[in-house]
């Protein structure tokens, strides 16, 4: 069906009823430590790149866990990869291949979307 | 006389409490404890959460009730232990050589080691303290900086050493939380004018009177409670220190310049205690000792005639111990009666 | 033509298209080189660089050197395969060159020698020259039976692990260990019936004398044929490759090729010249602490060879260099690796521009170093702590450039494959440097040293905080006090093995400690696990890496376990109650009032 005139923004709800975690699954296979991510935000709090610009590697994780990907490509390659994150996360994520592994994935997910 | 029905290592709540029940139940009891005096980590506390009452007060009523029946020795580090034969231990300390029919395992916890967590810069910032300097300060009734400066703002933060997987330690030390808080009130209280941070992972106030207390402390003394960790601190030209944070409610950066920086240190199993623990393998994964079974028999092992108590087993609040202390007594009653 | 039968055809046959492939595929990896490898290589072709080679090649490909430092019996392997049979081919050319009274004989001759040889002509030597290839026969055989122990039982070899193999690997390996026994069986039985044996054929011979010689004589030298040209048909397409390709990489080298950043056919002379002795599986932490053990620089390269390379191998590796250290043909595999990871499609867009372009702030005292303490840093915070007091103590004015915020050097996102990223951070950072007219850089990071050493070209003196502390104390400009306690040194892999700086840190010690040798150290280092090189590995085993690497430091029973990179600080301290500390801490800890 066409639009017609004007069209109904996106509701702000998280819909968990029909949005698609396919992504999320993969990346819980491939980065096990992923998941266990409680968001605290040492990660944000000591980046480099967030000393700069608007930048925070928790919520980046809690967009991928809610299949928000829309910004999450633009926001990810904000990373400088220096591993400091890594270092003070109190849950041991291994934050850095998490990146890595999420701009893959979600590359791969618009190459076949495509 | 060196041989005893039971000894007890460790002269803590868990123990104390322990004591006394054995020498009522008429148990030659020994309690052996490296410190000065026997207390435990309750010497090191003022007030106690989460109704304030005093430390003091609970050592001298816990000190009151142990009776003749038991024999308490001082400044004697436990040396080794031998399961002699049968029923039978002994146990060596610098000055001499004990023996009993069975006994009670209660040497506690040790604080974690906050040098261990380099970037809250404890032990290179001098305004950098942890939870149990502030107590001690607390309990002197005068809280200032190291420079003798009386501090406009203070910040504390929650789970340094406890649910850390980075330093091993993935538990939760139960007690952290709701200490903060008391200690907050408190401070507030010396210090009417004092603005008070609490940076936490996750508020855990698990028993009744500690979320009223948290609710308290909001209330009524407006510490603020930030949820987001702090991941570095830094010290600036008039040692004060400058922490960054993550307002993770916000997804906002945070910075802060703070007189105090309060680490709320966790608990981690005591040296005596790893050293029972790999001495009779019977250690879990963080060198705490584990118990036979952790619902029906909590203080037996698996070795016959070792019993545990108190924090020793794992993180404890001090209720929590005392009536760990009197639980081990009575398994010890069972054990000795039906032998 | 009495010296043909129809069974040398195999081997002519094998030998000829060996020799095809051999040229087309050494042809197309030179072609394949880029040009600044290319324009280095023919410098440097006519100089005593290439006589250096072939002394290397000779070294290397016939004896083994390498090998037999690390493991005398695998290195005994290897040189009686290589110049037992070197020594087979050449002797048995000369002795037909006297037998034929020409250099110009039949090439097969010298390779089926005993089966074509007219007992009636006699000519110099001939005894001797019989004894002589009996000799190498058994020196050959002796290795052999080495290699058939290897494959079931490597653990004699004091080898944890063997390299597992492709199929034609194990078609190539059978007609390999056929070749010999063959021979030797097929010159007995022909010593059985014309007596020209030595010591071993002639024994065997008349212990076979009883069998019907005449009907297995030949059917011996045709199996031996086919076994000599099923190998030398594989072997191009297998790791026997390594035997040639290995001389043509000896040469390259010395010529002073390197990898660029980029696959090109150095690359690929790399890959075909690694033997996959597995000898790096053993040296590698992750097999030995997290038992990971198909990762390793054998199986990566065998991977990249056959283009079967899967995410998973290229990025499990801590690049810690341990491989590359203990590698007998010297492959930079790491470097490969960085190569291999290379993600084109994150190539191509701008990065980091909310970095702000540098502030024309002029440094305007006279300041006589540019301090970086690196990311790492701003989380072991006694380091930059304590590199303040030195600065001050030795009166030195210093910039330090990232005291609020860093720019990353660049080294990591380097190390994953991603340049151009890594590229703007290194402009970003060198502008910032270059806005100041300062002509030194100290760093306290290894990671950071390496980078501005090796990638950044920076017209100014890059040291680690280590050389600079040192060249304090040598110059005098600090002086410092000798306390007694006891210390061991931890070796970072980026600053040891990395950029070879062992000395500086060690000359500190002596200065400050008393510094006690662990069993591990220097370019045999251990890693600490936290190395940023690899984004695969999860903390439970970056936790088991690192405490053999506690273990090894603490076995001496030390004081206080130094080391000089916050990153490995960071690590160790995790670990069980060890004290750490950095050089720095050290150094200022016991400074002369």
């Amino acid at each position: 069906m066409k639009d017609f005139g004007y069209s109904i923004s996106k509701g702000r709800t998280l819909n968990y009823d029909n949005s698609d975690f396919s992504l999320k699954k993969t990346l819980e296979h491939d980065v096990v430590s992923y998941c266990r991510c409680i968001g605290c935000g040492a990660c944000a709090s000591t980046c480099s790149a967030a000393k700069f610009t608007d930048f925070s590697i928790f919520k980046c994780n809690m967009l991928f866990r809610n299949a928000k990907y829309d910004e999450l490509e633009q926001e990810l390659s904000k990373c400088m990869l220096c591993g400091k994150c890594t270092l003070v996360c109190p849950r041991g994520v291994n934050t850095r291949g998490m990146i890595l592994e999420m701009r893959n994935l979600i590359e791969k997910n618009k190459n076949n979307n495509e | 006389m060196n041989h005893f029905d039971v000894i007890i290592i460790g002269g803590g709540p868990a123990g104390m409490q322990a004591a006394i029940r054995l020498g009522n139940f008429n148990y030659k009891t020994l309690i052996i404890e490296k410190e000065k005096s026997i207390g435990g980590k309750l010497t090191q506390w003022d007030k106690l959460f989460p109704d304030f009452y005093s430390a003091e007060e609970l050592l001298q009523n816990l000190t009151r009730q142990l009776n003749e029946n038991v024999s308490i020795l001082t400044e004697q580090e436990v040396k080794d232990i031998e399961n002699t034969s049968e029923n039978e231990w002994t146990v060596k300390t610098a000055d001499g050589q004990y023996s009993s029919k069975a006994l009670l395992i209660a040497s506690g916890y040790d604080f974690f080691n906050a040098k261990r967590k380099e970037e809250f810069g404890y032990g290179i910032y001098p305004n950098v303290i942890t939870s149990v300097e502030l107590e001690a300060m607390i309990k002197n009734g005068k809280i200032t900086t190291l420079d003798g400066r009386i501090p406009q703002k203070i910040a504390y933060l929650q789970c340094v050493g406890s649910r850390d997987e980075k330093v091993g330690n993935h538990y939760c030390s139960i007690n952290c939380c709701i200490c903060a808080v008391k200690q907050s009130i408190e401070v507030k209280e010396l210090l009417p004018d004092v603005e008070q941070y609490c940076f936490y992972m996750d508020l855990r106030m698990a028993g009744q009177h500690y979320e009223e207390l948290y609710r308290t402390s909001q209330e009524k003394y407006h510490v603020q409670f930030i949820r987001g960790r702090i991941s570095e601190a830094a010290s600036t030209f008039d040692n004060r220190i400058q922490i960054k944070a993550e307002n993770t409610l916000l997804s906002t950066p945070l910075k802060l310049t703070v007189d105090l920086f309060v680490l709320m240190v966790g608990m981690e199993a005591s040296e005596t205690t790893r050293f029972i623990s790999q001495k009779f393998n019977i250690s879990n994964e963080y060198g705490f000792l584990q118990s036979k079974q952790r619902y029906c028999s909590d203080n037996e092992t698996e070795i016959k005639g070792l019993f545990l108590a108190g924090t020793c087993k794992r993180p404890m609040t001090i209720p929590k111990s005392l009536k760990d202390g009197d639980a081990a007594a009575n398994a010890i009653f069972d054990y000795l009666k039906n032998r | 033509m009495n010296n043909f039968h129809p069974f040398v055809l195999p081997f002519t046959i094998g030998t000829v298209v060996l020799f095809i492939i051999l040229f087309a595929l050494f042809v197309k990896w030179l072609l394949q080189m880029d040009k600044t490898q290319k324009t280095t290589a023919l410098k440097n072709i006519i100089s005593f660089k290439t006589l250096k080679a072939v002394w290397e090649a000779v070294r290397e490909c016939l004896f083994h050197r390498n090998i037999f430092r690390t493991n005398p019996v695998l290195g005994y392997m290897h040189l009686s395969f290589a110049f037992g049979w070197f020594l087979l081919i050449v002797i048995g050319k000369i002795e037909t060159t006297f037998y034929s009274g020409t250099f110009w004989d039949e090439f097969w001759l010298a390779i089926f020698f005993r089966f074509f040889e007219d007992t009636s002509v006699t000519f110099s030597g001939s005894e001797l020259f019989t004894q002589l290839m009996d000799a190498c026969l058994l020196f050959v055989l002796s290795g052999i039976v080495l290699a058939v122990i290897k494959r079931f039982y490597s653990k004699i070899y004091g080898m944890k692990k063997t390299t597992k193999h492709t199929i034609v690997d194990k078609i190539a390996l059978t007609s390999l260990w056929c070749i010999f026994p063959l021979r030797l069986l097929a010159e007995s039985a022909t010593a059985g019936i014309k007596h020209n044996g030595g010591f071993l054929t002639q024994s065997l011979g008349n212990l076979l004398v009883g069998l019907p010689l005449e009907h297995i004589t030949l059917p011996l030298w045709w199996m031996y044929s086919i076994a000599l040209c099923l190998f030398f048909l594989f072997m191009p397409f297998t790791r026997y490759m390594h035997i040639f390709t290995e001389m043509l990489l000896v040469f390259l080298r010395k010529w002073g090729v390197t990898e660029n950043n980029q696959k090109t056919g150095y690359t690929n002379i790399e890959l075909n010249a690694c033997s996959r002795c597995g000898i790096c599986i053993d040296v590698c932490p992750l097999n030995t602490e997290a038992g990971i053990n198909n990762v390793q620089s054998v199986y990566f390269i065998k991977n990249t060879r056959y283009g079967t390379l899967t995410k998973e191998i290229a990025d499990n590796c801590l690049m810690c260099g341990r491989c590359v250290q203990a590698c007998p043909v010297g492959i930079e595999s790491t470097l490969i690796r960085q190569i291999m990871r290379k993600k084109e499609c994150f190539n191509n867009k701008d990065y980091y521009q909310y970095i702000p372009d540098k502030e024309e702030k002029q440094i305007s005292e006279e300041k006589e170093v540019i301090y970086f303490a690196g990311c790492m840093s701003h989380i072991t915070v006694s380091i930059p702590e304590a590199m303040k007091h030195i600065f001050a103590a030795a009166n030195v004015k210093y910039w330090y450039m990232d005291e609020n915020e860093t720019i990353c050097c660049g080294r990591p996102l380097m190390q994953q494959g991603l340049d151009k990223q890594a590229e703007t951070l290194r402009q970003k950072n060198t502008e910032k440097i270059l806005s100041s007219s300062i002509r030194t850089l100290v760093t306290s990071c290894p990671i950071c040293y390496k980078s501005f050493t090796e990638e950044y070209h920076l017209p100014i003196e890059v040291l680690h905080h280590t050389q600079y502390i040192d060249r304090l104390i040598r110059q005098g400009r600090i002086k410092v006090n000798r306390s007694d306690i006891k210390v061991t040194y931890h070796d970072p892999c980026e600053l040891g093995r990395g950029c070879k700086i062992y000395e500086e840190p060690r000359h500190v010690l002596h200065a400050v400690a008393e510094l006690m040798n662990v069993k591990m150290e220097k370019e045999n280092s251990l890693c600490c696990g936290y190395n940023l090189a690899n984004t695969q590995l999860e903390l439970e085993d970056q936790m088991k890496i690192r405490n053999a690497a506690i273990n090894n430091l603490t076995a001496p029973k030390p004081d206080t376990v130094i080391t000089s990179c916050p990153m490995c600080k960071r690590a160790l301290q995790h670990g069980i109650n060890v004290n750490i500390k950095d050089i720095a801490e050290i150094v200022d800890e016991n400074i002369a009032k």
